[in-house]
């Protein structure tokens, strides 16, 4: 195993203490087939025990460990060392969100927006469970499977513009998250999740630039989910208005 | 919060693009390539064929939606691309565009129309 020396700049805030965020930088021996989660973990256990993180599996599958890793937002357990030419690495939490403490940030907001949307299933009508489960064919499940894929490390919301403008953006996880519930062949909540979706906030805030889409580590791609809405919700709009007598 | 009203220059902006993509490029190659290099033969667009040709409703159909939902295509793309660029006056941009398209969509009625 060959070793590595590589800087970390790593963002430093203390709302205790600080007034604003800081760079503080660490020299740090890296093994050629580490992760820049393992060289934080090494600046956690030999050379700064304050600094604070958020992680879990180092497997990308919890999602708690998104950071800008030199400005991309990225899973700091996928990102090889390898990949990364040069001495230096600056790590940050992820932009657009309110810093908590050094690297972890406040994630409220987004708790808040998920919740909004109803990302759970709403079935068409209730039944008892004598009458047996919700049964679902391969082909009805392909068809929202995709969408499953998020672990809500939202990558996404960092990498987006248009919620870097407007943080009253419903974003790109909860409405990938609303569409896979509202292709589910069990699910009957749709018209409840449109009056968020249909929303100046929800998918119409989108301007398709896509960046969420190409920094999701799970190809979950809310870009196109989006899309999908937007078309969905322009045929709602003209049927609702074009022919009321319809109703909702 | 209310639905938005978006749909409508977003449906407008949505079929724009596709026939901006698929049939914008085809009609470019046509008449600005291949009619001036003479490949349909010398009077291929001459006035008189394009009258003729214009005279008929389902062509008069098929031209005005080629201009008229381009216009409201690129009109929604600008807005947003005015966006992009940090340009807050939304409103004001939106007016503008729409405004333009909605115009040249009338003119574009009545100069075909008129055939």
């Amino acid at each position: 195993m060959s070793e590595r020396q590589i800087t970390f700049e790593v963002l430093r805030y203390n709302p205790e203490t600080d007034d604003k965020p800081w760079v503080q930088t660490y020299a740090v021996p890296c093994q050629e087939e580490w992760v820049v989660l393992d060289a934080i973990n090494y600046i956690k256990d030999h050379l700064d025990t304050s600094l604070s993180y958020r992680w879990s599996c180092h497997m990308a599958v919890c999602g708690s460990c998104g950071m800008m890793v030199n400005g991309e937002p990225t899973l700091s357990c996928k990102a090889f060392l390898r990949d990364y030419k040069g001495n230096t690495i600056r790590v940050e939490p992820l932009t657009h969100f309110p810093i908590e403490r050094d690297l972890v940030v406040v994630l409220d907001d987004f708790m808040e927006k998920l919740t909004s949307v109803k990302p759970y299933i709403i079935p068409k009508k209730e039944k008892p469970v004598e009458e047996g489960e919700y049964k679902q064919t391969p082909r009805q499940l392909k068809n929202y499977k995709q969408y499953t894929m998020c672990i809500n490390c939202m990558l996404c919301y960092a990498a987006c513009p248009q919620y870097g403008l407007n943080d009253e953006f419903i974003g790109p996880a909860a409405l990938a998250l609303t569409h896979r519930y509202n292709l589910d062949s069990r699910d009957g909540g749709r018209s409840q999740r449109q009056e968020v979706v249909a929303q100046h906030e929800g998918v119409w805030e989108c301007s398709f630039v896509g960046a969420c889409s190409e920094v999701c580590p799970k190809d979950v791609d809310p870009a196109g989910a989006i899309q999908q809405m937007k078309i969905a919700s322009t045929v709602d709009w003209y049927l609702e208005h074009l022919m009321p007598w319809r109703g909702k | 919060m209310a639905k938005s009203n978006k749909p409508i220059v977003w449906g407008l902006f949505a079929a724009g693009g596709t026939i901006s993509a698929f049939v914008a490029p085809v009609m470019i190659l046509i008449t600005g390539l291949l009619v001036p290099l003479g490949v349909f033969g010398e009077d291929a667009m001459s006035y008189e064929r394009m009258t003729a040709f214009l005279s008929h409703w389902i062509v008069k159909i098929g031209l005005l939606g080629i201009v008229i939902l381009t216009l409201w295509h690129a009109a929604h793309r600008l807005r947003i691309t005015a966006h992009d660029f940090g340009i807050r006056n939304d409103s004001t941009i939106a007016m503008g565009v729409y405004g333009f398209a909605g115009l040249f969509s009338v003119i574009a009625l009545f100069a075909v129309l008129a055939i």
